[in-house]
């Protein structure tokens, strides 16, 4: 039976790639995907202690943060669309208008 | 343990070879008996050295089909068209075809059956969320014709691609409403539960076939699952008459022939959950595990392994029956407009399909059922 | 679950990711994330959670990722050319990513959880039924409020979406409009 401290290393893994690429990335887009990534992340930590405590609360707290992930990505993408729509790049080096 | 493996593989490889054959005679039902709906003869010259003539036999289009046909499309010459993204280009097929075949894994097509002691159930995973497991394999059958859409370089099967995606994704609420409606009839997600519960008589003679209680998810599954496979009349992201091919326009050979088993693969898995929520899977009526229990008294005693074969040939004549319910309506009905087909699918399905489980819920607290 | 399965799950999980947030194309990088979710969906019902790690399945890859697809497609984003710019922000960024995970690292390793779970969670864990009892007994208010913030997010997302109505303005004339909605269905 594999430990859940093994899932809570991949866990990690998988939520440090995602703030990674965040930071590293430009495109608005991928910037969002590596968002679903770190949730994801989080959603594996939480499966792995509701098996270890066998209790549901985990899992009720993952169907949550889905939900959430879900409702968060649709109003992300909308954003984009509208920005996309105003300055014609998702490319977050050019959306600089708020800049001094 | 290995032995139980063995098992497990030999049912995969069965429901496998089934469903590829069943696939094969529906592409040969499909030309021959389109050709009789349209008065016409339809394919009859393929031949092997004219045997078939010189013995007097009519020629019903067999080698056309199955074997002409096939020989052409995997000999053809396999493009890539330019600038088109050679990696999706050629994952796209098999992504289409892979959630299809991997869906049939789930469904009963038989009760146990017992050689030498041990009693095997026949399906190939026995999985106690199958409808789960169903809705999920249909979510990700979106992805194959997307993709062939996208990366073909070419606006008219991206075109295809897109409105082939949206339709999809719309009908696939519907059938999860359907699917959801017979689950909270039957309280139980496990199909072969679904197709047991199927069985007995009600008022000693009807059989309790599942489209007796849901008669309306039974519509909602047989036209969103109509439309999840993109046949007629919901064609049109590969509308012949303006799309050439729609999404698969960039395709040839080989993987054009994984695009076609794909189309006759999803006729046959709509066939396969049509029979199996709403019309009792194997189940054939007043048929129990140790023989026939008639109304009117009469008890023929069958051994276990007969029951089972019978349920077999059951469920394999009820899934042709659908198939061939299919291919009827393909070349009955014309082909919807691409408003018409979304208003259907949005203002139609959808909300019946959620007063249907409203009510469908209200019924069993209220029945205790 | 055995070792070796979850190590491979475990590392396609870890390469898919990494291309994620490598791969120039975004196409290629939704492919990517897809692979990741499923595998992670994989590891959900290996731990015997089964109704989660199929709903993620069913609301990650199959809705929200076609959803990226969507958008990817209607503001045609193409690959990205291979010098972006910035050298010093990602190496800052990849350094900032290492130091998060070895802090992480000599946590988890140090975590209570090192031992092996209970090796037979009760008969109905993760089951429907057991989720449906705790979403409706214990987190009813949670839940009633999550349909109301996704009815919101739809609207928002429309409402931010859609064109501005001096866009959608038809060209048409009055009468042709009123024939045209009295045909169709």
């Amino acid at each position: 039976m594999v430990p859940a401290s093994y899932f809570l290393i991949l866990s990690a893994l998988l939520f440090t790639i995602g703030v990674a690429g965040v930071l590293i990335r430009r495109n608005l887009i991928v910037m969002l995907m590596s968002i679903e990534l770190m949730l994801n992340a989080v959603n594996l930590a939480f499966v792995a202690f509701s098996r270890t405590f066998s209790s549901a609360d985990g899992q009720v707290i993952v169907f949550f943060v889905m939900t959430v992930a879900a409702a968060e990505a649709a109003v992300g993408l909308a954003i984009m669309i509208a920005v996309f729509r105003n300055r014609e790049t998702v490319n977050a080096d050019e959306l600089t208008l708020m800049r001094w | 343990m290995a032995l139980e493996l063995l098992i497990g593989a030999i049912k995969a490889v069965v429901v496998l070879v089934l469903i590829l054959n069943v696939a094969a005679i529906l592409l040969w039902f499909e030309r021959k008996g389109s050709a009789l709906m349209q008065d016409r003869i339809g394919a009859n010259r393929a031949n092997i050295f004219g045997i078939g003539k010189r013995l007097g036999l009519p020629n019903l289009g067999l080698i056309n089909t199955l074997m002409a046909d096939a020989l052409k499309l995997f000999t053809k010459e396999d493009f890539i068209p330019d600038g088109a993204d050679k990696f999706v280009h050629g994952l796209a097929p098999f992504l289409a075809l892979f959630p299809v075949l991997v869906t049939f894994v789930v469904i009963p097509f038989g009760d146990v059956i017992t050689i030498m002691g041990r009693t095997i159930e026949l399906r190939a995973a026995e999985l106690n969320v199958g409808a789960l497991y169903i809705l999920a394999t249909i979510g990700i059958g979106v992805y194959g014709v997307a993709l062939a859409g996208w990366s073909s370089n070419n606006r008219w099967s991206l075109l295809g691609g897109t409105r082939a995606t949206a339709q999809m994704i719309s009908y696939e609420l519907a059938m999860g409403l359907a699917i959801v409606a017979v689950v909270v009839t039957y309280g139980t997600l496990d199909l072969q539960a679904i197709c047991r519960a199927q069985g007995g008589v009600w008022f000693g003679f009807l059989p309790r076939w599942g489209i007796l209680v849901q008669p309306v998810a039974f519509l909602m599954l047989m036209t969103a699952g109509m439309a999840e496979s993109k046949r007629v009349p919901f064609d049109l992201p590969e509308g012949e008459s303006e799309l050439i091919a729609g999404y698969f326009v960039e395709y040839s050979g080989s993987k054009q022939a994984v695009f076609m088993l794909t189309d006759f693969a999803e006729v046959v898995l709509v066939s396969v959950l049509v029979t199996t929520f709403f019309f009792g899977g194997w189940q054939i009526p007043y048929l129990y595990r140790d023989g026939f229990h008639f109304p009117w008294g009469s008890i023929v005693a069958l051994p276990n392994v007969a029951v089972a074969i019978l349920g077999v040939v059951a469920f394999l004549l009820k899934v042709l029956l659908f198939c061939w319910l299919q291919i009827v309506i393909r070349w009955t009905m014309p082909r919807f407009r691409y408003d018409q087909l979304m208003r259907l699918g949005w203002k139609g399905l959808l909300p019946l399909g959620l007063a249907n489980v409203a009510v469908t819920a209200v019924v069993v607290v209220l029945a205790g059922v | 679950m055995p070792l070796w399965f979850f190590v491979f799950l475990a590392a396609l999980s870890i390469i898919s990711a990494l291309g994620v947030v490598l791969q120039r194309n975004p196409v290629h990088c939704l492919l990517a994330l897809i692979v990741t979710l499923m595998t992670i969906g994989v590891l959900f019902i290996g731990l015997g959670a089964v109704t989660v790690g199929f709903l993620q399945i069913i609301v990650y890859v199959g809705a929200i990722m076609v959803l990226f697809l969507f958008v990817i497609w209607l503001l045609n984003l193409q690959a990205m050319p291979a010098n972006s710019g910035h050298l010093a922000l990602k190496l800052l960024g990849a350094i900032g990513a290492a130091a998060l995970v070895a802090e992480l690292f000599a946590f988890f390793t140090q975590v209570p959880a090192t031992a092996p779970p209970p090796a037979n969670p009760p008969a109905d864990y993760g089951s429907v039924s057991q989720l449906a009892i705790a979403l409706f007994s214990n987190y009813l208010i949670a839940f009633e409020v999550t349909s109301i913030l996704l009815l919101a997010a739809v609207v928002g997302a429309v409402a931010l979406a859609r064109r501005a109505p001096a866009d959608t303005e038809p060209r048409i004339a009055q009468t042709e409009t009123r024939a045209a909605k009295s045909e169709g269905w």
